[in-house]
């Protein structure tokens, strides 16, 4: 029933992922949120390298209650994304390949998805613990001043989500 | 006069942003297993069953239900016969806020300056306070953080009185319609009818305080919040916005007197983890 994908994601994964899909993600994604997005885009503007490697990333809109002691990562749900879709399209120029968040996004993001051959999956709001749950490991790569929107790489395993709009531009969403 | 010192304050308003933030109200519970044996939708069936997932892990976890821990909102209704020693009512909630996000390992989420540098304070704080002088001795507090992804998809309008009950109607179903998977639907709907332009926002705040399965006292309120609610599951909204019948559990109407000019009305939104704490001192 549901899809396992590991990350980098390659085209091949793609293009085998629809809208409506149930899928497990392994492997290594990046957060990134408001703040961060702004940065990131500034970076690419001026010709600067990302602070991680973004062939076939892909990005988490998330910023986690902080870590209990012992804990990886505090609760992890997604947050709202048409408020990155200003500065997508060009992260998926850059090599971005996946992006995880929670509700519709802009029509220019859905044609910079068909024009790389990128996705987006939704995890589901308000599910924060039941997501933290995949996380295995967390640490802070960029911007720390950021605080919870501070990049952090993660390693998930079985991190569960749903394919809202595919690589085709068919979407969940009415 | 009866005496309440600010650190009892502080103390009290420490522990309900962590409890309210770890558990979920259980009428919320009560409300998403109703909604889960009606949907219709496949996958809004799945998306229900890990919410109540959810809310049980955040407890015996002791984790927040959500990470988006929210802007600490604050009702305070301070009786007159009060005074407060050791400092002031505000700076005892700020204390309270600043050491619940810190001690509960809630996330914090308030930058300094909305606009140019977007600083967080680190702390939470300041807290959004709702001050009421009433009759007594004795001090209410309500906690109810608030998470930004669907205060954001609320709204106000300045209607005309000739809009009338079809014009409020349209108004908050295109609002709930506009939102759509953006504010973390099943949502609870609160509506604010009449007052001013700020009273009016702060009466659709107020109406999420009421118990999600209470009654109005007004009939032709009730019946409005009941026809509200079958309109608004009927857009097709659905659990996170892919489609089915459950897109809200409860609407709840607020009003006031107004300007024989107006018809004030506001939507606030607010996402299903749905928190909120009363406590009396």
């Amino acid at each position: 029933m549901e899809k396992r994908i590991k990350t980098p994601l390659m085209p091949d994964v793609v293009s085998g992922l629809f809208a409506g899909d149930s899928v497990l993600i392994t492997g290594t994604i990046y957060t990134a949120r408001d703040a961060a997005h702004k940065r990131l885009a500034a970076l690419l503007e001026q010709g600067k390298e990302l602070p991680f490697d973004p062939e076939g990333a892909v990005i988490f809109y998330v910023g986690p209650s902080p870590a209990k002691p012992g804990a990886v990562i505090g609760s992890a749900g997604p947050t709202t994304s048409y408020r990155m879709d200003t500065y997508s399209p060009a992260l998926m120029a850059a090599g971005v390949r996946g992006m995880v968040g929670k509700g519709p996004r802009s029509h220019a993001v859905v044609e910079a998805m068909k024009q790389h051959g990128a996705v987006y999956f939704a995890a589901i709001g308000g599910a924060a613990v039941v997501i933290a749950q995949s996380i295995q490991k967390a640490e802070v790569i960029a911007y720390d001043d950021l605080g919870a929107e501070a990049i952090r790489r993660l390693e998930v395993k079985d991190f569960p989500c749903i394919v809202a709009i595919d690589a085709e531009g068919k979407s969940l969403y009415a | 006069m009866r005496q309440i010192v600010a650190g009892k304050i502080a103390d009290t308003v420490c522990q309900m942003c962590i409890s309210a933030n770890y558990y979920i109200d259980p009428q919320v519970i009560e409300c998403i297993e109703k909604a889960r044996k009606s949907e219709t939708s496949p996958l809004g069936k799945k998306i229900l069953e890990m919410m109540l997932e959810n809310y049980r892990l955040a407890a015996e976890k002791q984790m927040p239900i959500c990470q988006d821990t929210g802007v600490a909102v604050v009702f305070a209704e301070v009786g007159q016969d009060v005074k407060i020693l050791g400092g002031t009512l505000e700076e005892a909630i700020n204390d309270g806020i600043r050491r619940g996000y810190k001690e509960g390992f809630l996330r914090k989420s308030m930058v300094a300056d909305p606009l140019f540098d977007r600083k967080n304070t680190t702390d939470n704080t300041p807290a959004i306070i709702h001050l009421r002088l009433v009759a007594g001795n004795s001090l209410k507090l309500i906690v109810a953080p608030k998470g930004g992804g669907s205060e954001n998809m609320s709204t106000i309008a300045m209607m005309k009185p000739a809009d009338g009950v079809e014009g409020v109607t349209d108004f908050v179903l295109k609002t709930v319609k506009n939102a759509g998977g953006n504010p973390c639907p099943p949502i609870i709907v609160g509506v604010g009818i009449g007052g001013n332009f700020e009273q009016c926002a702060l009466l659709a705040k107020r109406a999420l305080l009421r118990p999600l399965n209470d009654v109005h006292p007004d009939e032709s309120y009730g019946n409005l919040e009941k026809e509200l609610l079958e309109k608004i599951n009927q857009l097709n909204v659905g659990p996170q916005g892919f489609g089915g019948k459950t897109t809200a559990l409860a609407v709840k109407i607020e009003h006031m007197p107004c300007h024989i000019a107006s018809l004030p009305v506001a939507v606030n939104i607010q996402c299903h983890v749905h928190r909120h704490l009363e406590k009396t001192l």
